[in-house]
This record gives C-alpha cells, structure tokens and sequence, in this order.
C-alpha cells in the first residue's frame, strides 16, 4: 500500500496523528466509555442503578436504567417515532433528491434551480424552526389566519389544523420540514452520480427505442445504485440520531418525542437514564456503520 | 417547419420546467415568506399574513364598523375626546388586536358602559369579528393604516441591540421612553448591546474562524499519515474513525461539562474551540484522507528518492495538491459551526452566539416574533454568503465525504 521507501521512522506518523487522537480520544472516546460507565449508575451518578429499583416493581438489577429506556412509555413512542422517521424520511429525501436530480438534470437552469433545493442545509436548525413557525402558526382568537397553510385552508373554507399539537399529523409536520432540510443533501449526490453515467448509453439505448421508465429502472438506477446506498446509510444515521427539528418546533410534547431528544432532556435530571439511551442509540447505529467499514475495506482493496 | 418544432419541443417538454419550477417555489416559499415578514412592523407581522404585503389593503377598512360603533363619541376623525384622542399614536398602540380592545371596551369609562347603549355581538368570536377592522381603522386613523404594508429595517435594527420594548428602538428612542434610556444609550454604542446579535455575531465569528483553522491543520497531519505513512494498526485506527463519526454528540456533554468544571474552563472560547475541534475531526480526516490518498504515488515515491522527508512531502505535495478538499472542508466546517446551537448554548453560556442569542430574545408570551424574523435572518446572512460563493467546494466537500472521490 503505502511505496516502501516511505516508510522512514517509527516515530513520525505518531507525531502527525498525535493532535488529533489526542482530542478525539479526550472528547469522543473518553465521554463514550464515560457514558457506558453512567448508564449502570443512578440519576446523580453516585450509587448503583440497582438501587433504584422499587420493592414489587421489575427490576433488571445494574442494568435498571436499561428497562426504562426500553420498557417506559415515553421512550417507546421515541422508539415508535424514530422508526417512523426512519422508514418515512429516508425514502422521502432520496425519492424526493432523486427526482429532482432527474427532473433538474433536463433544464438548463439546473444549477440555479439546485441551488434553491439545496438552500436549506446552510440554514441553522433554529432558523428553520422560525422560517416553519409562520408556515404552521394557527390563530384560534377568530383573527386572520397568518400561517400560510392555515391561511390556504381557512381561504378554501376549511378549518385551521393545529400542525404541531394534533398527534395525528404534527409528526409528519416535522418530517415534511426534515425532507425540506436534507432533500437538497440527498439531490446533490445523487445527481453528481447521475452525471457520472455514460450518457451515450443512455443515449444508445433511447435510440433502440426505450422509453424514460426503462432507461432509468433498466439503465440509469443499477449505475448509481451503490451512490443510492451511500446516501441510504448516511441518512439512516443521521435520522436516527435526529434531533434538532424536533427540539426545535415540539420539544419533543405532543407526541412527537425522539430518542436523541430524550436522551437531551434527561441529561440534567437523570444521568442515569439519559446515558442508557445513549448507549442504546449507539447500538442501533452500529449495524449501519459496520456496513460502512466494509465498504470502506472494500475500497480500499480496490485503491 | 423550424419554428414550429421548436414550439413542439417547447411544448412537449412543458410539463417537465412546471414540475421543476414548482418544487422550485415550494422549497423556496418558506424562506420567501420570513425574508418578507423580516421587514414588516410589528403589528403587520402578527395581525396579516405576510403574502398580504404584495395585495392593494383597501383604505376604509373598518369605516362602516367605527361608524356604527364609535362615531357618536370620538367623532367622524377620533378627534372630539380629547382625553382620549383616537387619531394619536401611542392611544391606538395600546390596542394593537381586536382582544385588547375588547378588553378596554369592556370597562366602564365614568360609571358607564363603554358602548353605552351599542352592544357588541355577545359571543366571543363574533364580537372579535366585528372589532378586528376597528382596529384597522384606528390604525389608519392614527396614521399608522397606510403603514401597516410599509417595509423597513427596524426589525433588523431592534435585533442588532436587542431590544425587546412595547415599539420599535428607534422610535423609542426618538420619543425619549423611559424604560428604554434606563438599558439602552440611543447611539451607536448599543450595537455592543451583550443581549444583541451584534455582540453575538462577533462570539460567533470569535467560535467559528479558530475552530475551522484548527479543524483543517490537524485533519490535514493526521489524514496525511493515514494516507501515506506506515504504522501498525493503520487500518484498524481509520476503522475506528469511521466509527466515531456516529458518535452522537449530546452523549459528549455531560461528561466533558463535569471536565470543564474541574478544569475551571467553563464558559471559554478555549473550550468551545476544543470541542467542536474534537467532534469535527472523525469526519475532517476521512474526507482529506480521501482526497490525500487518491493522489499519485510515483509522485510521493519520487519526491522520496529525491531525498525529501515527511515534512517536505506533507508541506510540498500532500497540502497544496489537496487544497480543492481542505477548501470544501473549510466551508462545511465553518457553517456547521455557525449553525450549531446545542454545544454553544452549553459550553459558552455567557458569551451567546447567533444561534443561542435567537432564543434569548424569544418572549415567553408570543410578543416579538417581529424581532426574531430579523434576527434569524442577521443569522443566515453569512452562511449563505459564504453558501454561495463558495456553492460548488461546499458541494464538493459533501460529495468527498460520501461518495469516495
């Protein structure tokens, strides 16, 4: 791999790589241990979670703080949500990216136009929280409605819907704002692998006359199909560890609740419980960036 | 014939620019919608909704209503009380919406019912209803009607000092109030106001530029030995980054907060630059590493025979053929930084950035949305300066981290 006349010192790559293991290991690798150690203690991190345990009640001994992040009400509508958010948002962005990279790829106005899709990712979260208050605000006092969708809703003649407070809709308020955040993320790659396929194959076999729907099911979707699994895992990740919009626009009240913000809202009262989420976000991660690793190796095999 | 296949092709690929320029309007309505309410007064951003700034506002909104209801006493002009003269400014303020004048007109003036022998619908929202364009008249009547659609910057200026008063800062100002002198000096000094966003965007500047630079040298020595140097345990380490970048960053909080503490660095830049530093390397080092190790080998090879070490190789070759990377890194980096909230609002307290300084100014009652549609967009200002300018590295930085290039 690396040509052998470079291999001079022992030493040296340690130097290179001493600043930066030194801050990753104090900031990220410290505090992981630190968090798994917590999560057996109880909320002030002073005595055993097994001494939480209430007489008659279950009891999973030092691993207490487990059943609740696994068992309390709240955290299994966290655990329902994130699930929802998984099998929603991650569709939702990469079906949502990919037609636009699609659509967008035909127009000569492409890049101003992606532009506009890709506008929100340098927003910050609190922003976005403002730029949807005056989509989702509801006047119940009888005034005018000064939301846009209530406003569109009352002018049709309906009544004005509580978005973020009905628990029938005000989770896919929140995601329809997570696809407005990470679409134009998802369209970006996408259609930088669009652009990398032949466009004379595309070309040929539209000349042997296949229609739009068979040049992209039978030609353009298996060459991007691994960039397709790229953004599939980063947007797995970063769904599951979603948590600004929804500490945003809810704080987690209605039942919108998700894990990471449990987790958030716990760290002050109970150290205990708060870290045993962690631990258990981390679990569900790992599956996802085993899979990353491998394909990494693979690459690197390839390099 | 040539025309008219032009048109035919025009025609037929129709559908294809409305499907594009809709998702176009839809994405970019939201944003559209803040930017405008950003610039209107007070009362416009909480009475009408901020499409209705581009709709002609009818003048005698409300004239049928006053008449019925108020004409007998304040006259055709609200100018025949004098003690309580419905045509000045500071009266009609005190009843910005149809609810505060009900509530006034619900006490007796003199022993009297307010109305006298006139009574309102009796239940709530009708009576709502009928007073809602009353108080657009008054509006117009006190000369502030025809300016409920008038654009300007005060709610830029009211979130660059920070106030948080009944009017706007510069009128307060001009008309000496009070309780705004008490806080505020009304010159160009309020600008440093701590509770402002002119003071928080220089925090942020003073969190976002050290921490970028200090991002980038370490990424970069660290992703050149990951590259190019030989040591044992090189992949398994690289494996292991990859692992951290999942690492979700609220469980770091507790833990390096209970640090600080005994370190006594509670509220530092220090310690803000750190963390964001540490937190930003597992992804900076995988991308540069990409980059770094994509590059040729003869080239490293050769530059060796030639007798250069490491240090030339890194200065030399590695850093300078990988700036396209490190300038991407830069920017996602930087506007990562700028955008956070959670590690500001935690590790740096007492020094507010953007973000955190938002959320200060939030009223608990709901009473200033106007100044936060200033303030938010203060906040987006340099991202998307930066956004772009920059547009293409930013989106080459995206691509390097996830698709390996």
């Amino acid at each position: 791999m690396v040509p052998r006349i470079m291999k001079q010192g022992r030493l040296a790559p340690w130097i290179y790589l001493l600043p930066a293991l030194l801050l990753m290991t104090i900031f990220i690798v410290y505090p992981t241990i630190g968090t798994l150690r917590l999560s057996l203690l109880d909320a002030h991190s002073t005595a055993s979670a097994a001494t939480t345990c209430t007489l008659g009640q279950p009891c999973w001994g030092v691993f207490e703080n487990y059943r609740y992040a696994l068992t309390n009400p709240d955290m299994l509508l966290a655990l329902r949500n994130n699930a929802l958010w998984l099998l929603l948002m991650v569709p939702g962005t990469i079906a949502g990216g990919l037609f636009f990279a699609l659509l967008a790829d035909r127009v000569r106005y492409e890049s101003a136009a992606k532009a506009i899709i890709f506008l929100p990712t340098a927003i910050s979260f609190i922003g976005a929280g403002i730029i949807w208050r005056f989509v989702y605000d509801i006047e119940s006092g009888g005034g005018p409605q000064i939301g846009l969708l209530n406003a569109i809703i009352v002018g049709l003649g309906g009544q004005a819907v509580t978005w973020l407070s009905d628990p029938a809709i005000n989770n896919f308020s929140l995601m329809l704002v997570g696809v407005w955040l990470w679409a134009g993320f998802c369209m970006t790659i996408l259609s930088a692998a669009i652009k990398g396929v032949n466009a004379e194959i595309l070309e040929a076999s539209r000349v042997d006359g296949a229609n739009e729907w068979q040049v992209f099911w039978e030609i353009l979707f298996p060459s991007i199909q691994t960039t397709i699994v790229v953004v599939t895992t980063t947007m797995a990740i970063i769904i599951l560890k979603i948590f600004d919009v929804v500490f945003v626009m809810t704080d987690g009240n209605f039942g919108t609740e998700v894990i990471a913000n449990r987790m958030f809202t716990l760290i002050v009262t109970n150290a205990g419980q708060s870290t045993a989420i962690a631990v258990i976000l981390i679990i569900l991660t790992i599956p996802i960036m085993i899979f990353n690793i491998n394909r990494f190796r693979k690459e690197e095999a390839a390099r | 014939m040539k025309p008219m296949a032009r048109f035919n092709r025009f025609f037929s690929r129709l559908p294809l620019h409305i499907a594009v320029i809709l998702m176009c309007v839809l994405w970019i309505i939201p944003t559209l919608g803040l930017f405008v309410t950003s610039f209107r007064s007070r009362q416009a951003v909480s009475s009408m909704g901020w499409w209705e700034t581009f709709l002609p506002q009818p003048q005698a909104v409300g004239k049928p209503e006053y008449t019925q209801y108020c004409t007998a006493c304040h006259g055709p002009t609200g100018k025949s009380l004098p003690a309580a003269d419905l045509s000045s400014q500071s009266m009609v303020n005190q009843y910005p919406s149809a609810a505060s004048l009900l509530l006034m007109l619900r006490k007796p003036v003199n022993g009297a019912p307010h109305l006298l022998n006139k009574a309102l619908p009796t239940t709530p929202t009708a009576a709502l209803n009928a007073l809602t364009p009353i108080v657009t008249y008054l509006q117009t009547l006190s000369g502030q009607g025809q300016n409920t659609n008038r654009l300007s910057l005060s709610n830029y200026v009211d979130a660059i000092v920070g106030y948080k008063g009944t009017q706007d800062y510069l009128s307060d100002c001009k008309n000496n109030v009070a309780s705004t002198k008490a806080v505020f000096n009304c010159n160009i000094s309020d600008v440093a106001n701590p509770a402002g966003m002119g003071d928080a965007l220089i925090n942020t500047l003073i969190v976002a530029i050290p921490t970028t630079l200090l991002v980038i040298v370490i990424a970069a020595l660290a992703a050149y030995a990951f590259a190019w140097l030989d040591f044992k345990g090189r992949q398994w380490l690289f494996a292991l980054l990859i692992g951290l970048q999942i690492v979700p960053l609220q469980m770091s909080l507790v833990p390096i907060a209970q640090l600080y503490v005994k370190l006594n660095m509670q509220s530092t830049f220090l310690g803000i630059w750190l963390f964001h530093t540490g937190f930003g390397l597992p992804y900076a080092i995988y991308l540069i590493r990409n980059f770094v190790g994509s590059l040729p080998r003869e080239m490293f090879e050769s530059a060796y025979l030639d007798g250069a070490n490491h240090w030339a190789a890194f200065r030399r070759l590695a850093l300078p053929l990988s700036m396209p990377a490190i300038a991407s890194l830069g920017i996602f980096q930087f506007i990562w930084v700028w955008n956070d909230f959670l590690v500001a609002k935690i590790f740096l307290s007492s020094h507010p950035v953007l973000t955190v300084q938002i959320t200060n100014l939030i009223d608990p009652r709901g009473q200033n949305w106007h100044i936060l549609t200033g303030a938010a967009f203060l906040s987006f200002l340099i991202p998307m300066i930066v956004f772009f300018a920059f547009q293409r590295s930013f989106v080459h930085g995206l691509l390097a981290g996830s698709v390996k290039g």
